[in-house]
C-alpha cells in the first residue's frame, strides 16, 4: 500500500523527514518498505518560457529557442521538436542538468549552433499523458494554467512532481489500514497529533432518483449491505491535477474524472466503489446474488468468465453486470456516451470475494480489500465522498435520493478495560488513564471501563488483542526485558544424541554430510529399477505440487543420494562420499504417513568399493554398539549389482542394505563409474543398540595363535567357514582373522583356499600345546561337515 | 719389548684414526686387541721376562691396553655420530612438499548453524521437540487460530496431499501436539523442515528449516518474550547486536512483533545488504494467542506463554555470505567442504 504523504497532510499537520515519519511509524507496528520522492532524480531543471522560435541554417527539422528562464539573459536551445509556439512555457534542462535515469545534460553545439541545455517531453521527466492529458507525448511538454508558470521554478515545484510516496507493508489483520484515512489514525497515533477527519456533504439537487433503480440483496450472507446514487449528465473529462498527483503517489494511473473518483474514493476511505453505466442495467434492476453454475460474464478485461453458485455477481434483471467486489463487466464501465451512472458503495463477504478472486485468477484492488473484511458502516459515507467529489469535479448532477438494501448485522463489539491484566502481561505499569488515551487516538470510546470498539477494527476481540495496542503505542522497545525466571533442565534426549553420534562417526569416517528435497518425481523410482509391484512405489502424492519431478514424497532417499552424487560427477569431483540421515515417507492407511528416519550413505572414485562400504558398516554398528549384525548376499534388490549386494541383519530384523549400484542404474544418472551404497534403517538401530558399556578384564594368560589353511568349494561363503571355526572353537577361541583368500594355480577348478589365523586363549590358565591341538581337532570336525579340508 | 708395546700404541692410534666406519674399525679391534691380536701376542711374552721387569712390562702393558681401548671406543663413539650426521643430511626432506590428505567429512553448512541454535536454547533450559512433516490441516493451521479461508493461508502457499493433509508450512504445529501432551511448564523449540510451494531460485526453496520455540508457564509475560530473545540474539550474534522489537501480525500471537538486529555490516546506517533500512528482520514471535492456548487445553487465565519463529537458511546465508540458496541442496562437496 503506498501513501501520499501529501494526501496525508489533508488529515494531519505533520512536517517531518520521511526516514524519520517511516522509522516511527514502523515501530508502532505500520511497517514501512521504502519511500520514495518524486522528481528526486532531477535536478537542475527549471520552468522556461520560449521567446523566440528560428529555423536552423544547416537543418531541416532543428530550430533555435531563445528561452526565458528567469535570469538576466536568455539561454539559447536547440531542438527538434515541432509543437512549439512563441510565449509557450516548457521544463528546460539547463546545463549540468540530471534527468530520471541518471541522463546528464551538457551544453554542446547542435549542426554548429550552441544549444546550452534541452527542452524536455513527458517522458523525459519520466511521465505519461495519464499525468497530464492536455501534453503530447511525441513533443516537448506545454504547461497549462494548472501548472505554476513562474519562469525559472524547479520544474518538480511547478508541475506538482514533489510529493513523497511511502510504501507500507500492510499486515492482513488490518483492512482499515489499506485506506488514506486509516494510515492517517495510525500516524496520529503514533506522532501525538490530531486527525482531522471530514465529513463528505453531497448537494444533489437536481430531481430525485425515485423508480430508476431497483436494488435486492438476494444473498444476504454475502452481502451485508448495498447502496447506490445516481449521477445524470454526466461531463466526462481528465480530473484536475491534484487528484491526478494524489492517484499517480499512490500507484494508481489517472483514466478520466468517473474513473479516478472511484479510485480516489477507494484509497482515501478504503471502500472499493464502483460506476456502471445505467443504460446497461437491464430493467434498472440490480440484484446481489450466487451465479448459477455454468453461468458467464465477460469482465472489463475482456475475458469470458464462467462463474459457479461459489461465486457473488452484481446482476441486473438478465444477467450478470459484475463479479461482486472483483471485477465489472465489460458494459459496465464508462464510455464517451455514457449520461448517466450509478455508483455502488457495498460490502461483500471477505471470503467470498477471496474464493472468487482467485478461482478467476484475477486479484484486483477492489479485491484484495475485500478480502480481508470491511466494514458497512464505511458504505454510506464513501458513497456520500464520491458524490461530493462529483460534484466538485463539476463530473455530473447528483440526483436526490440514496438507494440501498441494509442486510447489515450489528458488528458493534465491547471489551472490558482490564488495566492491571495488561500490566501484569506486558510487564508494565500504566494507568488506566493512559491506556484509554492510546485507545482514544485509535477511535475507540468509552463507557465508563468498557471499550466501544470501533467498527473498522475488527481484529480487537480479546483483551490480548487491547494489550497489543496498548504496547505498541507505548513502545515495545521501552518495556524492560526480564530474563526468564525458574529453573528447566535442557537436554537432548537419547534418540537426538544417537544420532549425533551417527553423524559424527559418518564425517570422521570421511563422508561429507547433504541435504536432499524430500520429494522427487515418482519416474525416480523406475530410474533405480524398482519392480513394478514394489510397495516402495506407493508414495503419498502432493494434490499441488510446483512440478512432476517433486510431487511425491519418497519412499526411498536412494534417488535423492544417487542424483546428488551424479550432481558431483558432472562437477567432476573426483572422490565423493557422501552421507544423509533422511526422511523417507511410507504411506500407512492412517491419515498421516509413518516417517521414518534412513541413514543413506554413497560413495564413487577410488575408494568406491564395497569392502570399503562394508567397512564403514561395521565400525558405525560398532560404535553405536549394535551387534551380531549378519551380512547375506542378495540377489533381489534390482537397484544393486546382483553380486555385489548384501541385506544386513539381526536376528530377524533387517537393517539394512549394502552393496554396488546395479551398473544400468549408475548409467540411468550418467555414472560410467562403480558407486556403492549403503542404507540403514536408524529406528531399527536405536532399538538394537546397547549403549550400557561394560569393562572386561585384560587377558593375563597368554594366547596361542593357530594358523588354518583350508580348501573348500568356491561357492562357500567364508561366513560359513567362521560359523563353523566358531562352534568349534567354543569358549577358548578368541578371535578369527581372515588372512587370504585363493583360487588359482595349485588349487583345483571350483575350489578356493581360506587361510585364517585362530587365536585361542583361556582366562584362567596359561594354554597348553595339547589344550590348543584339542580345540584344533574340534574345530576340524565342524569345519569337515561343510566340506572343508585343510590345504595340504 | 718396552719398544714393541710403544709402537702397537702408536700403530692402533694411527689406525683407528683412520678408520672410516664400524666394520673397519671393528677390525682393528681385533687387529689389536683379539684373542690373537698383537698386543695379546706381546702379552703372551710376559711370561720370559724376570721377576723385575715383568711388574714394569705389566702395568706399560695394561697402560697401553687402556690408552687403545679408549682410543677405540672415542673413534667408535665419533663414527658413529659421523654415520648419525651422514644419514641425517641423506634423510633431508622439502618441508613445503603438501601433506597426505587426511578424510574427513564435512558437515553440512545448515547442520553446523542449527547444532548451534540448539545448543543456545539448550544453555536456556529449552528441550528440542519433533514431529511430522506430513500433517494435519487442524494441527498446521485450524489450531493456530488459522480457520479455512483465513486470509493468511494464501501468503503460506501450502502444498496438500488432500483436504486434511498437508506438508507443514511451519513446524508450529509441534508446539500445538507438545501442548497438547504435556502440562506447562513447557519449554521447547522444534527445527525441522517446512514446505511452501515456492518456485526454486536464490533466495527461494519450496524445502527449508524452521526453529520455533514456544514457553507456556504462570506468570509468563512480554518482557520475558524480549528477554530470551534478546539474549539469544547476543549468543548467536555477539554480544555487541543491536535489537529492536517491532510490531507484526501473527494469528497465533497477541501481541505479535517482529525482531530485527542492526545491520552488521553498516551498524544501521543504510546499506545494500539491509536494504537501506539499516535493520535486518530475523524473526517472528508473540504472546500465545488465548484461543491457542485453550485449543490445547491449557486454561489462558492460568497460564500465559510465549512462541517465536525462524527461518535457517536465511541465518546461515548472512553467515556464511551465501547469495544462492540452492547450493544447500545441491551439495556439491567443493561447496559442502568450505565450512
Amino acid at each position: 500500500m503506498n501513501l501520499s504523504m501529501r494526501w496525508l497532510h489533508e488529515f494531519i499537520d505533520i512536517q517531518m523527514d520521511p526516514r524519520e515519519f517511516s522509522e516511527a511509524i514502523t515501530i508502532s507496528g505500520s511497517k514501512v518498505e521504502s519511500y520514495e520522492t518524486e522528481g528526486a532524480e532531477i535536478q537542475n531543471v527549471v520552468t522556461g518560457k520560449i521567446l523566440s522560435i528560428e529555423k536552423h541554417q544547416d537543418s531541416d527539422h532543428l530550430v533555435i529557442c531563445q528561452v526565458d528562464v528567469g535570469a538576466p539573459e536568455p539561454v539559447q536551445i536547440v531542438t527538434g521538436a515541432s509543437n512549439l509556439t512563441v510565449g509557450d512555457v516548457v521544463p528546460a534542462a539547463l546545463d549540468g542538468s540530471t534527468l530520471p535515469g541518471g541522463v546528464k545534460i551538457k551544453k554542446g553545439k547542435l549542426r554548429g549552433v550552441a544549444s546550452n541545455g534541452m527542452l524536455c517531453s513527458l517522458g523525459e521527466l519520466g511521465l505519461t499523458k495519464n499525468d497530464f492529458p492536455h501534453a503530447i507525448e511525441d513533443g516537448i511538454f506545454v504547461l497549462d494554467e494548472e501548472c505554476d508558470l513562474t519562469l525559472g521554478k524547479p520544474i518538480q515545484e511547478a508541475i506538482g512532481l514533489n510529493d513523497t510516496k511511502v510504501e507500507f507493508e500492510i499486515t492482513s489483520n488490518r483492512p482499515d489500514c489499506f485506506s488514506v484515512i486509516g494510515l492517517a489514525r495510525e500516524a496520529a497515533a503514533t506522532f501525538q497529533k490530531e486527525l482531522t477527519l471530514h465529513t463528505p456533504v453531497v448537494k444533489a439537487g437536481h430531481g430525485s432518483c425515485a423508480g430508476m433503480l431497483d436494488v435486492k440483496i438476494e444473498a444476504a450472507d454475502l452481502c451485508s449491505l448495498y447502496s447506490a446514487r445516481i449521477v445524470k449528465h454526466v461531463r466526462v473529462k481528465p480530473s484536475p491535477r491534484w487528484m491526478r498527483e494524489r492517484l499517480r503517489a499512490m500507484g494508481v494511473r489517472p483514466i478520466n474524472n468517473i474513473v479516478d473518483i472511484t479510485n480516489y474514493v477507494m484509497l482515501e476511505y478504503g471502500q472499493p466503489m464502483h460506476a456502471f453505466d445505467l443504460r446497461f442495467i437491464e430493467d434498472g434492476k440490480i440484484r446481489v446474488r450466487r451465479a448459477q453454475n455454468g453461468e458467464t460474464i465477460t469482465t472489463l478485461d475482456g475475458v469470458q468468465r464462467t462463474l459457479t453458485d461459489k461465486n457473488l455477481v452484481i446482476a441486473d434483471a438478465k444477467k450478470p453486470v459484475a463479479i461482486a467486489g472483483v471485477m465489472g463487466g465489460e458494459y459496465s464501465g464508462i464510455m464517451d456516451d455514457t449520461t448517466t451512472i450509478v455508483f455502488e458503495s457495498a460490502c461483500f463477504d471477505g471470503t467470498s470475494v477471496r474464493t472468487t478472486a482467485r478461482d478467476q485468477g484475477m486479484r484486483t484492488d477492489a479485491s484484495s480489500r475485500y478480502e480481508k473484511g470491511l466494514d458497512y458502516h464505511n458504505c454510506l459515507p464513501a458513497l456520500e465522498r464520491a458524490c461530493e467529489l462529483v460534484e466538485l469535479l463539476d463530473a455530473g448532477d447528483v440526483l436526490d435520493g440514496i438507494i440501498c438494501d441494509d442486510k447489515s448485522v450489528d458488528n458493534s463489539r465491547n471489551i472490558p478495560l482490564q488495566a492491571d491484566w495488561i500490566n501484569r502481561f506486558l510487564h508494565t505499569d500504566l494507568s488506566a488513564d493512559e491506556m484509554k488515551a492510546i485507545l482514544t487516538k485509535l477511535g475507540c470510546t468509552f463507557d465508563g471501563d468498557t471499550i466501544l470498539v470501533p467498527t473498522f477494527r475488527p481484529d480487537l476481540v480479546h483483551k490480548a488483542d487491547i494489550a497489543e495496542e496498548i504496547a505498541r503505542f507505548y513502545g515495545y522497545n521501552k518495556i524492560v526485558s526480564t530474563p526468564l525466571s525458574g529453573s528447566a533442565q535442557g537436554q537432548y534426549t537419547p534418540r537426538q544424541k544417537f544420532e549425533t553420534t551417527i553423524t559424527q562417526t559418518m564425517l570422521a569416517m570421511g563422508l561429507s554430510e547433504i541435504m536432499t528435497y524430500s520429494f522427487i518425481s515418482p519416474k525416480y523410482y523406475d530410474k533405480i529399477a524398482l519392480p513394478a509391484d514394489s510397495p516402495l512405489r506407493k508414495s503419498v502424492t502432493i494434490s499441488n505440487p510446483l512440478g512432476e519431478d517433486t510431487s511425491v514424497m519418497r519412499t526411498t532417499a536412494l534417488p535423492s543420494m544417487l542424483e546428488t552424487l551424479a550432481r558431483n560427477f558432472n562437477n567432476r569431483n573426483e572422490e565423493v562420499a557422501l552421507f544423509e540421515l533422511a526422511s523417507e515417507y511410507l504411506p500407512t492407511g492412517e491419515e498421516l504417513p509413518c516417517e521414518k528416519t534412513t541413514l543413506l550413505a554413497g560413495l564413487y572414485g577410488k575408494q568406491a568399493d564395497f569392502f570399503v562400504a562394508k567397512g564403514m558398516v561395521e565400525r558405525l554398528l560398532s560404535v553405536l554398539s549394535v551387534t551380531g549384525c549378519e551380512y547375506e548376499a542378495c540377489v533381489d534388490q534390482p537397484s544393486y549389482h546382483p553380486g555385489r549386494c548384501a541385506v544386513l541383519k539381526v536376528g530377524d530384523t533387517q537393517i539394512g542394505i549394502l552393496g554396488q549400484v546395479h551398473p544400468a542404474v549408475a548409467e540411468n544418472y550418467g555414472m560410467d563409474t562403480a558407486v556403492v551404497s549403503f542404507s540403514l534403517d536408524v529406528d531399527s538401530l536405536f532399538q538394537l543398540a546397547c549403549p550400557e558399556k561394560t569393562y572386561v578384564p585384560l587377558p593375563k594368560f597368554p594366547a596361542v595363535t593357530r594358523d588354518l589353511a583350508l580348501i573348500c568349494e568356491q561357492d562357500l561363503p567364508v561366513r560359513e567357514l567362521e560359523k563353523a571355526i566358531q562352534s568349534g572353537g567354543g569358549a577358548l577361541l578368541e578371535s578369527i582373522q581372515l588372512f587370504d583368500v585363493y583360487q588359482g594355480e595349485q588349487i583345483d577348478a571350483g575350489k578356493k583356499s581360506v587361510a585364517f589365523r585362530l587365536c585361542l586363549r583361556s582366562s584362567d590358565t596359561t594354554l597348553t600345546d595339547d589344550a590348543a591341538n584339542a580345540v584344533m581337532k574340534k574345530v576340524m570336525k565342524q569345519l569337515e561337515k561343510i566340506g572343508a579340508v585343510l590345504r595340504s | 719389548m718396552k719398544q714393541q708395546l710403544e709402537t702397537i700404541r702408536e700403530q692402533a692410534l694411527k689406525a683407528f684414526a683412520l678408520a672410516h666406519d664400524q666394520t673397519e674399525l671393528e677390525a682393528l679391534r681385533v687387529q689389536y686387541l683379539g684373542k690373537k691380536g698383537e698386543l695379546t701376542a706381546i702379552l703372551k711374552q710376559m711370561g720370559k721376562l724376570s721377576a723385575q721387569e715383568r711388574p714394569v712390562m705389566g702395568q706399560l702393558a695394561n697402560e697401553v691396553r687402556a690408552a687403545i681401548e679408549d682410543s677405540l671406543s672415542q673413534r667408535a663413539a665419533r663414527l658413529k655420530q659421523d654415520a648419525l650426521t651422514a644419514r641425517l643430511e641423506s634423510e633431508k626432506i622439502d618441508v613445503t612438499l603438501p601433506g597426505v590428505p587426511q578424510t574427513l567429512g564435512a558437515k553440512h553448512p545448515l547442520s553446523i548453524v542449527l547444532d548451534e541454535i540448539k545448543e543456545i536454547f539448550i544453555g536456556m533450559g529449552f528441550e528440542i521437540v519433533e514431529g511430522p512433516e506430513v500433517e494435519l490441516d487442524y494441527y498446521n493451521f485450524e489450531a493456530l487460530n488459522i480457520p479455512k479461508d483465513h486470509p493468511a493461508r494464501d501468503t503460506q502457499d501450502t502444498f496438500y496431499i488432500n483436504e486434511n493433509v498437508l506438508l507443514r508450512t511451519q513446524t508450529s504445529p509441534v508446539q500445538i501436539r507438545t501442548m497438547e501432551k504435556k502440562k506447562p511448564p513447557i519449554r521447547i523449540i522444534s527445527p525441522g523442515r517446512v514446505y511452501r510451494s515456492d518456485t526454486v531460485d536464490a533466495t527461494h526453496s519450496p524445502v527449508f528449516h524452521q526453529i520455533e520455540g514456544l514457553v507456556v508457564d504462570k506468570g509468563i509475560t512480554f518482557a520475558d518474550l524480549k528477554g530470551t530473545l534478546e539474549t539469544f540474539v547476543k549468543r548467536l550474534y555477539g554480544e555487541d547486536s543491536v535489537v529492536r522489537f517491532r510490531p507484526h501480525h501473527f494469528p497465533f500471537t497477541e501481541p505479535s512483533a517482529e525482531v530485527d538486529v542492526q545491520c552488521f555490516n553498516c551498524q544501521g546506517k543504510g546499506c545494500r545488504l539491509c536494504k537501506n533500512e539499516g535493520w535486518i528482520e530475523i524473526l517472528g514471535c508473540g504472546m500465545v494467542h488465548p484461543k491457542v492456548l485453550s485449543n490445547c487445553g491449557i486454561d489462558p487465565e492460568e497460564y500465559s506463554g510465549f512462541a517465536l519463529g525462524m527461518g535457517l537458511e536465511r541465518v546461515v546465508m548472512r553467515r556464511y555470505n551465501i547469495d544462492d540458496m540452492r547450493l544447500f541442496y545441491e551439495n556439491d562437496v567443493r561447496f559442502l567442504k568450505q565450512f
